[in-house]
């Protein structure tokens, strides 16, 4: 083509007449013949310039007619080992009480994929029929009211970026020797969505809420119906009913049809399949909140209620298990999360806390989500550690491990937002280190 | 299919909609739940607080939860309630402030309402609310006699369960704003 444009604006006068390429003087008849005879050999012969495509570059996905459409989009079949690392502590007894942590160290960006956004279930994932479901707002209210989901579906609604991240997250963390499993493994006891649904606020009102309402009860219709006490300042400030995730109605493991969102607070308070609330004057102590999610210390009282999540950081690339092939540059990548607002800054360290450099930030304009962080690295293949030390515009400073472990018990398994520390060997192994 | 003529009307109408209502207009604020009965609430109501409001009929003993107990629990959380494979529900006392501690309903739950509501929202696992209330009631007094905070002719209801003192009843920090 290129080549007939080119004679195509030259005069008439000037266009060559001796240079018409290897076909000039093969009429049809030839061709056929000599096509026939010797296609073998064509491909080696003058013949090959312009006349066939099977010589140009392109791999056999080129060469055939690509798949059709699909109702419904799934990863390239090249990332299937992108996959939720699951811990289930009581086995095949109870194959759905435990969790399901999110592949952090796949991943890019601020946003977790619906699908491998962590889990956290207490008695497995129910199978609810939108047509069923009803949620009862009741106790300290002037008029208590049943919601349908057609009704809450109808509410105008509010969309906000938040992670959640369950209080146990890097609890794998505080066994006595580091494991060696990837990022996830670890930390990824937390996602990162776009959460639209209607702010509880609004059904609060409608329900008339009394003034000695100081608690919220929120319960799921799983087969363990999780409750949790939420005071009642949060419930009228950030709290959602969320509705969709990612754009999409939530995932059955992530509470559909409905689900309560509490911003920046541990994410067991963030109660799925919500099918009741009920405003009371005080907390109900329930097992979650007793039992559970709270923090002993180490003279063997225990902090209660302790919601907000700390502020935290983790590098995800490069992470625990991978391997720096050869010395050179590396982006270091990383996600950094506060429950009490905004990360204002993200310091790195590659000499184990010796020297720090301030991370560059992506979506540090969001409260309570997640933040990506990214700092160039030179490799030099000595032994390296690499830290992340978040803080949050409230002044609050990721704690060291040592610091953390201090304030508690041994045993306290939840609220652990301790320094992360990977350490790159020689030969450029990475591993999980305590440092 | 829009043909592009009808893609033009429909976007001309939907700015024409816009200017047409300003955003300042007021609408009145949707109100979409629907009244509900008492009777209704109350077989939705299955949360007890520490004061014991809501705690339903019935009664069981000690010798009654044995054989629940038996029945119904001991598969997952041992002979006695030590535990294994679930989450051992007995011992522990006096274990909190050491480097290892045990935390059971006897160790650490602070309120034995908690134990009544958990079991009957909840428990056995694989078969949540199938057990009656008097069922419920007797386990719960053979927990808290496992861990001997009641005696062996104990009998648990609505009236007693409340008055329950359990051993770790002051051993929280409420740090909520």
């Amino acid at each position: 083509m290129e080549r007939k444009n080119r004679v195509a604006r030259e005069p008439e006068s000037r266009m060559p007449t001796g240079d018409l390429g290897p076909f000039r003087k093969i009429d049809r008849r030839t061709f056929l013949v000599r096509g026939a005879a010797a296609a073998g050999v064509a491909a080696s012969a003058g013949l090959a310039t312009g006349a066939s495509a099977q010589d140009l570059a392109g791999h056999p996905w080129e060469r055939v007619y690509g798949a059709g459409f699909t109702g419904y989009g799934q990863p390239a079949r090249f990332e299937q080992p992108v996959m939720r690392h699951i811990v289930r502590p009581y086995g095949d007894l109870a194959p759905g009480s435990g969790a399901a942590l999110s592949p952090i160290e796949s991943l890019e960006g601020i946003i977790t994929p619906s699908g491998l956004h962590n889990i956290r279930s207490h008695s497995g994932t129910p199978d609810i029929d939108p047509k069923q479901h009803q949620l009862l707002l009741h106790g300290l209210v002037s008029r208590p009211l049943m919601f349908s989901m057609d009704a809450l579906w109808r509410y105008p609604m509010t969309t906000r970026i938040y992670f959640l991240e369950c209080s146990g997250n890097s609890n794998r963390n505080l066994v006595p020797k580091p494991a060696q499993v990837p990022a996830g493994a670890l930390h990824g006891n937390l996602a990162c969505s776009e959460w639209t649904g209607v702010p509880l606020r609004m059904l609060l009102e409608e329900a008339g809420l009394l003034p000695q309402a100081k608690w919220l009860l929120a319960e799921g219709a799983d087969s363990a119906h999780m409750s949790r006490s939420i005071p009642i300042e949060k419930a009228l400030d950030d709290a959602l009913i969320a509705l969709y995730q990612n754009g999409e109605r939530l995932r059955p493991e992530q509470g559909y049809p409905v689900r309560l969102l509490l911003p920046g607070w541990e994410g067991n308070m963030s109660v799925k399949w919500l099918r009741r609330l009920k405003a009371t004057e005080g907390p109900t102590h329930t097992k979650d909140e007793t039992s559970k999610y709270t923090d002993l210390l180490p003279d063997g009282k225990a902090l209660q209620f302790t919601f907000e999540m700390g502020v935290k950081s983790v590098i995800t690339r490069p992470s625990s298990t991978m391997k720096l092939p050869r010395a050179g540059f590396y982006e270091i990548s990383g996600i950094a999360w506060s429950g009490a607002g905004r990360v204002r800054r993200v310091e790195v360290s590659t000499d184990g806390g010796a020297s720090w450099s301030d991370a560059v930030l992506h979506g540090e304009e969001r409260p309570k989500a997640l933040v990506r962080f990214r700092l160039p690295w030179e490799w030099k293949g000595q032994p390296a550690v690499l830290q992340s030390r978040a803080t949050d515009e409230k002044g609050n400073v990721q704690p060291a491990r040592k610091v953390w472990q201090a304030r508690y018990s041994p045993d306290n398994r939840f609220h652990n937002n301790s320094i992360v520390s990977w350490s790159a060997d020689a030969d450029g192994s990475v591993k999980n280190v305590y440092a | 299919m829009f043909t592009p003529k009808r893609l033009v009307v429909a976007a001309a109408a939907a700015l024409s909609a816009c200017a047409a209502q300003p955003t300042s207009a007021p609408v009145k604020a949707p109100a979409f739940g629907e009244p509900v009965s008492a009777a209704e609430i109350a077989r939705w109501d299955i949360s007890i607080p520490p004061s014991g409001a809501g705690l339903p009929a019935g009664s069981g003993s000690v010798k009654q939860g044995e054989a629940v107990y038996a029945a119904k629990c001991q598969a997952c959380h041992g002979a006695k309630g030590l535990g294994k494979p679930a989450d051992a529900l007995a011992g522990g006392i006096d274990s909190l402030a050491t480097g290892k501690p045990l935390r059971t309903v006897g160790s650490y739950w602070p309120y034995a309402t908690t134990l009544f509501d958990y079991t009957r929202r909840a428990m056995p696992t694989t078969n949540p609310l199938s057990l009656s209330n008097d069922e419920v009631y007797a386990v719960t007094a053979y927990v808290l006699y496992l861990n001997g905070i009641i005696g062996e002719s104990a009998v648990v209801n609505a009236k007693t369960l409340p008055q329950v003192k359990m051993p770790n009843r002051d051993g929280f920090v409420n740090v909520s704003k």
